[in-house]
């Protein structure tokens, strides 16, 4: 059984057509690309996986691990295992980034039936998985994501991935307004969460990425609907001939 | 600060919206309903009053009567039939209690329903606490203790009778009895509340606090509260309120009045939860409140920190008056309103001495169709040179049908002060919902964290204790603001 299994999407925003009949089975283990041009539906595609409010589908399904999520809100979602790495990490002032990740990570914790972590167990934990992102404690003690420079703000979402665990992560266009140096830290970051349970759907719009988190499977999106799939050789023609080469084939 | 998981689980333990809203059966003894120049003897006379304070309670109320109530703050309310109300109730005890174990158990179950057992908390918290119960004050805990130290904590009616020189000295001293029409009324009418001195080079060695109950129908509570801090001295003060769930508006206009000596501190938290009313606007206690710090020391200071949730109405400035060289007031304040509450409340920072400091930060919080409006005076007075205040005033608005408002007042008459105004006025956004919800947050719990992190600044000025409880409140009154 797959472990995230797209069916037939389908979704309208302001009675456009944005999702047209999407479909993508993503099994345990697995890491899958989205590639598209701008306005192709890559971002509602997250929206809507991960619930949020007015990105309800008109037609399909979707299945986390064989369990629809179509009744489930947002916070549901996030607490079965859905992990969604933000574009533009909301800032929230006042808001420690430590309490913050506590209550984030013991809301899944509780879910799971397993015991909440006490203040010390929790800190620890932390500040191990913090330093491997390059998280400084300093920044952990200040507000979430507020006064964060681009890379900062990617690091605490890869962070936060690793320590929810989640069962399928979604990266929207993680590698956006990142440069190299911060690019590898979090690509390192990522491919350290890889294993044979989760999965892992990377949304980019460049094939750079992909050079560090290397994908199974590529697939393209173009009006709301995937196109073409492949394996990690088709983000290389997309580099060489951009999408419109392929959209016009389709 | 976050609230923990805890806390979440106490708000939806609470399925009502208002978990303080039972009504104590005890037998009340009550003046005749209504107010006239008898039912002011009457108060007197049960307090056994010496003739200058019945004198000066005729006087406040001879005034009173040629008064009008204040229509500037941006609150509405039907005309308060003041003939309609129970100027005097107390609940029917041994006429004095030896000790604790005395007190009506009734009562004591009470307290405990609110969280706060006397006996525990003497044993337990270290907190001495004054308890209010409608218009007379039931138990005073740690008085011998802090004796030991020269403090005086007591009720005040007790301390008209012990200590009449103190009280003759300086009630009324920082709000006349004309100073408003509800200062007026309450100074003609009060019946209890705390007395606090704290005499020279003492630093008290724990928080004094008092609580204060409504509990008969119909009727006010006026109580009056007077701290003296003198030179070098020390004193952190804590008041809570509640009251139970009635569908008739009940008033409460108290007077607070505070001296700070040379070099002495005074910190007075407020966590007001007095009961709001339902969810459209039918009941709830009109809070109408003058608070006031005298700071004339050189070098003094008076810090109000409040953090009110409560009340169908708040009407409340807690100022500052700055007459010490050097001396520094503060105001931090966080005012939710929910459903149909209306807040006007803010401060007064009047500059008098050389080089006096003050520092404003107000946080206004409004959700369902509640208003809320900050309003401010500062005051540089000609002799206040080198004085300096900062505002920051920041609102936040929950849902669209609800409203914050800043009204600043600034009056500069020395070109070397410096008066610097900030505001800002935010919505929780959407995005920031779902950043929550998306980490597996539900959605009370995400307003919670994000309305947490908006007072942030002002609930770490509140004692620890009382902070928790703050959060857990602040949870409570929003309550169902985000769908």
């Amino acid at each position: 059984m797959s472990l995230l299994e797209i069916k037939n999407a389908h979704l309208k925003l302001d009675d456009k057509n944005i999702l047209n009949g999407v479909s993508l089975s993503v099994n345990k283990g697995e890491v899958h690309a989205i590639m598209g041009p701008n306005g192709s539906g890559k971002s509602t595609l997250s929206y809507m996986l991960a619930g949020r409010d007015g990105y309800e589908l008109e037609e399909g399904e979707i299945l986390l691990d064989g369990i629809s999520l179509s009744e489930m809100e947002a916070d549901e979602r996030a607490r079965s295992g859905l992990f969604l790495a933000f574009q533009y990490p909301v800032e929230l002032p006042g808001v420690g980034g430590m309490s913050f990740l506590r209550e984030a990570v013991n809301s899944r914790r509780k879910f799971l039936g397993e015991k909440e972590l006490d203040h010390l167990a929790f800190v620890k934990e932390a500040r191990k998985e913090a330093s491997k992102m390059y998280v400084k404690d300093e920044m952990l003690k200040r507000a979430v994501n507020v006064g964060f420079s681009g890379g900062e703000k990617k690091r605490f979402e890869i962070l936060q991935m690793a320590m929810l665990k989640p069962t399928v992560s979604i990266l929207d266009e993680t590698d956006s307004g990142l440069d190299v140096d911060a690019l590898k830290i979090v690509s390192d970051g990522v491919n350290a969460q890889r294993n044979n349970d989760n999965a892992i759907v990377v949304i980019t719009h460049y094939q750079r990425l992909l050079d560090y988190i290397v994908p199974d499977f590529v697939h393209i999106l173009s009006d709301g609907l995937i196109i073409k799939s492949g394996g990690p050789e088709l983000a290389l023609e997309v580099e060489k001939n951009g999408y419109s080469g392929l959209i016009n084939a389709a | 600060m976050v609230a923990t998981q805890e806390t979440i689980d106490k708000v939806k333990e609470v399925t009502s919206s208002y978990k303080y809203g039972f009504v104590t059966k005890l037998e009340a003894e009550k003046a005749p309903l209504g107010l006239s120049e008898e039912i002011v003897k009457f108060i007197s006379n049960k307090k056994k009053e010496p003739k200058w304070l019945l004198d000066w309670r005729l006087k406040a109320y001879k005034k009173w009567l040629t008064m009008d109530e204040p229509n500037w703050a941006m609150v509405n309310f039907p005309k308060i039939n003041f003939q309609d109300i129970y100027y005097y109730s107390a609940p029917k005890t041994k006429p004095k209690l030896n000790s604790l174990d005395e007190v009506d158990p009734e009562l004591l179950k009470t307290y405990e329903k609110l969280g706060i057992p006397i006996k525990e908390q003497e044993a337990l918290a270290g907190v001495a606490v004054d308890y209010v119960f409608d218009s007379v004050s039931v138990a005073t805990t740690f008085r011998e203790k802090l004796a030991d130290e020269g403090i005086i904590f007591c009720p005040i009616s007790e301390a008209v009778q012990n200590y009449p020189d103190l009280v003759k000295k300086y009630i009324g001293s920082v709000i006349p009895i004309g100073d408003n029409y509800y200062a007026a009324l309450n100074s003609a009418v009060f019946t209890d509340g705390s007395f606090v001195f704290v005499p020279k080079g003492v630093k008290c060695p724990m928080e004094l606090s008092t609580y204060f109950r409504i509990n008969e129908q119909n009727s006010g509570q006026f109580e009056r509260t007077l701290i003296i801090v003198e030179d070098n001295a020390y004193v952190s003060y804590l008041e809570g309120c509640t009251a139970p769930q009635r569908d008739e508006n009940q008033l409460h206009a108290a007077v607070v009045e505070l001296v700070a000596m040379d070099d002495a501190e005074i910190k007075y938290s407020t966590v007001q939860n007095w009961y709001p009313g339902d969810k459209d606007g039918k009941g709830g206690i009109y809070n109408f409140v003058t608070k006031r710090g005298n700071c004339l020391g050189k070098r003094s200071k008076i810090s109000w920190t409040q953090v009110e949730t409560g009340s169908a109405i708040t009407w409340k400035y807690p100022s500052c008056v700055l007459k010490g060289d050097n001396s520094v007031g503060e105001f931090y304040s966080v005012a939710v309103a929910n459903n149909a509450q209306q807040a006007d409340t803010g401060t007064k920072m009047i500059h008098i001495g050389k080089n006096t400091k003050s520092t404003i930060i107000s946080k206004g919080i409004s959700a369902g169709k509640a208003q809320n409006t900050y309003r401010g005076q500062v005051q540089i007075q000609k002799n206040a040179m080198g004085s300096r205040n900062f505002t920051q005033c920041d609102s936040l608005l929950i849902g669209d049908q609800c409203g914050a408002h800043t009204v600043p007042y600034i009056n500069q008459h020395t070109p070397s002060a410096r008066v610097e105004h900030e505001a800002t006025t935010s919505k929780i956004s959407e995005d920031q919902l779902f950043y929550c919800l998306q980490r597996g947050l539900d959605s009370e719990q995400a307003t919670s964290l994000i309305v947490n992190g908006f007072c942030k600044e002002v609930m770490k000025e509140l004692p620890m204790e009382f902070a928790v409880e703050a959060q857990k409140l602040i949870g409570i009154s929003l309550e169902g603001s985000v769908g």
